[in-house]
């Protein structure tokens, strides 16, 4: 695992999906979409009732984040990962509409890993905590649904070389459980 | 008798809640810096050195160092002389929560009832722990924090017979099943003894000792830097993605407790330890 760069860009297809492994260091340039956990269940509420959803999910990428408000002639206020489990009963649905990629942080459920193995997907892990540094990565944030949900709004980011690590690929390569084995004493 | 008018308290909190989520203490940094220097994992050591630039940012920028601007707990320590004039001191410290998080940007992450989930709009209501203490000063402390590592919290009521082996065993199984959620590298507060409630408050108060500063009981020191090491061991690495540095300090406080008890509270708190603390 070397420390250089692979950059990708959205849509993030499959192809893209299948060439990124567990480990590697990856930029993103393009559009990615917000979406926690109140806008998880809308989304996922909104494909039991057959309805569209707000967004086109397919080769798609989302970010869980709940930003703090932007500052006079910010474009996004402070804008780091939350913790994905809470998304996890929420998530198979929106993989199988062909969402390709999640950003987030710590640990995911079983299920969700087998539902990236199957539909395609991979799982970056941001840096929690550094979201004044990921913020400077974002150039453009437009909220384009659940507007009342406040910061738990979708919104539709621009980001350029936005810094991530894939934590879990679509084989199901997981560095949560590789890594720490190493350190141990 | 000191009169001292709560209006004091509005402004210092206010002031205190937006400079914490903007400023990372100065042992924290110091503490990352070190562990930076230190680690084993070319990932981790890159995740560091994001963790220490984001810091930088945030200082620079004046800004939320991490979007989870948190939860306020306030500390309240009230000399006994003192007394209060201009209005309710509760409402004042809220008062002071709420020009905070909306005049320093920072985002309001309460919901008003836990079941029904209908954020207050400002970020208020602060946790309150208030005690009486002798003279005339104010001592608050405002701690913001994060549900990412408040979620991973834990209590256990031991036997006594569980001992030292069965308290340190319970910290460092707690620090191994949060794991990434919390963003390590992380703070580590230990409260035993008391009560059940006692122990969560020990706890708490545990976390915000300076990251340098030694237990002044040498049999607690000597547990503060085992725990450290033996947390440190797991391997879990900045971020959960494997190194050395799982935890930055591991601190314990105790208290009497009854014969039959033995409670242990183990706090966790991200990188992003935020706290400030002002006399008035
Ligand atoms: S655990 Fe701390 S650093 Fe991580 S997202 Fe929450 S508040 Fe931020």
């Amino acid at each position: 695992m070397g420390n250089e760069i692979k950059r990708i860009s959205t849509p993030f297809t499959k192809d893209a999906v299948k060439s990124l492994k567990a480990g590697d260091i990856v930029n993103i340039t393009g559009t990615i979409y917000t979406g926690r956990d109140a806008a998880h269940q809308r989304l996922v509420d909104t494909l039991k009732e057959g309805k569209a959803l707000p967004f086109a999910i397919k080769d798609s990428i989302i970010y869980y984040v709940g930003p703090t408000p932007a500052k006079p002639g910010q474009v996004i206020g402070s804008a780091g990962p939350t913790t994905s489990y809470r998304m996890d009963d929420l998530t198979v649905p929106l993989l199988e509409q062909g969402l390709s990629g999640m950003i987030g942080k710590g640990a995911r459920a079983e299920k969700v890993i087998a539902g990236m193995k199957e539909y395609g997907a991979v799982y970056f892990g941001a840096i929690g905590g550094a979201a004044a540094l990921i913020a400077s990565s974002i150039k453009k944030s437009t909220v384009i649904a659940y507007e009342d949900l406040g910061p738990e709004a979708i919104r539709e980011l621009e980001v350029v070389d936005f810094p991530v690590i894939v934590v879990i690929d679509s084989e199901g390569n997981n560095m949560y459980d590789t890594e720490k084995i190493k350190y141990a004493r | 008798m000191r009169d001292i008018h709560v209006q004091e308290v509005t402004k210092a909190v206010k002031e205190m809640c937006i400079s914490a989520n903007y400023h990372l203490g100065k042992d924290v940094y110091k503490r990352l810096v070190l562990s930076e220097e230190r680690e084993e994992s070319p990932i981790g050591k890159e995740i560091l050195n994001n963790i220490i630039k984001n810091a930088d940012i945030a200082t620079e920028n004046e800004v939320p160092m991490c979007q989870d601007t948190g939860l306020v707990t306030l500390f309240i320590e009230i000399g006994q002389d003192v007394h209060f004039i201009g209005g309710d001191l509760n409402q004042a410290i809220n008062e002071g929560v709420s020009q905070g998080y909306q005049e320093g940007y920072l985002r309001k992450s309460v919901v008003e009832d836990p079941l029904k989930r209908k954020n207050t709009g400002d970020n208020t209501p602060a946790v309150v722990h208030s005690s009486i203490v002798p003279g005339e000063q104010v001592r608050i402390t405002v701690a913001p924090k994060g549900f990412g590592s408040e979620n991973m919290c834990k209590l256990k009521m031991l036997k006594p017979s569980d001992g030292q082996k069965g308290v340190e065993d319970f910290v460092v199984e707690v620090v191994a099943i949060a794991g990434p959620n919390p963003c390590p590298p992380i703070v580590v507060g230990v409260g035993i003894g008391g009560t059940f409630e006692k122990a969560a408050l020990l706890a708490k108060k545990a976390m915000l000792r300076e990251v340098d500063d030694k237990n002044n009981n040498e049999y607690y020191a000597e547990m503060e830097e085992r725990l450290l090491e033996k947390i440190n061991n797991l391997g879990i690495g900045p971020q959960g993605l494997g190194g050395r540095a799982t935890a930055l300090t591991v601190k314990v406080e105790k208290y009497p407790t009854h014969i039959a008890g033995l409670p242990v509270a183990v706090a966790i708190n991200c990188h992003a330890s935020r706290h400030e603390e002002r006399v008035l």
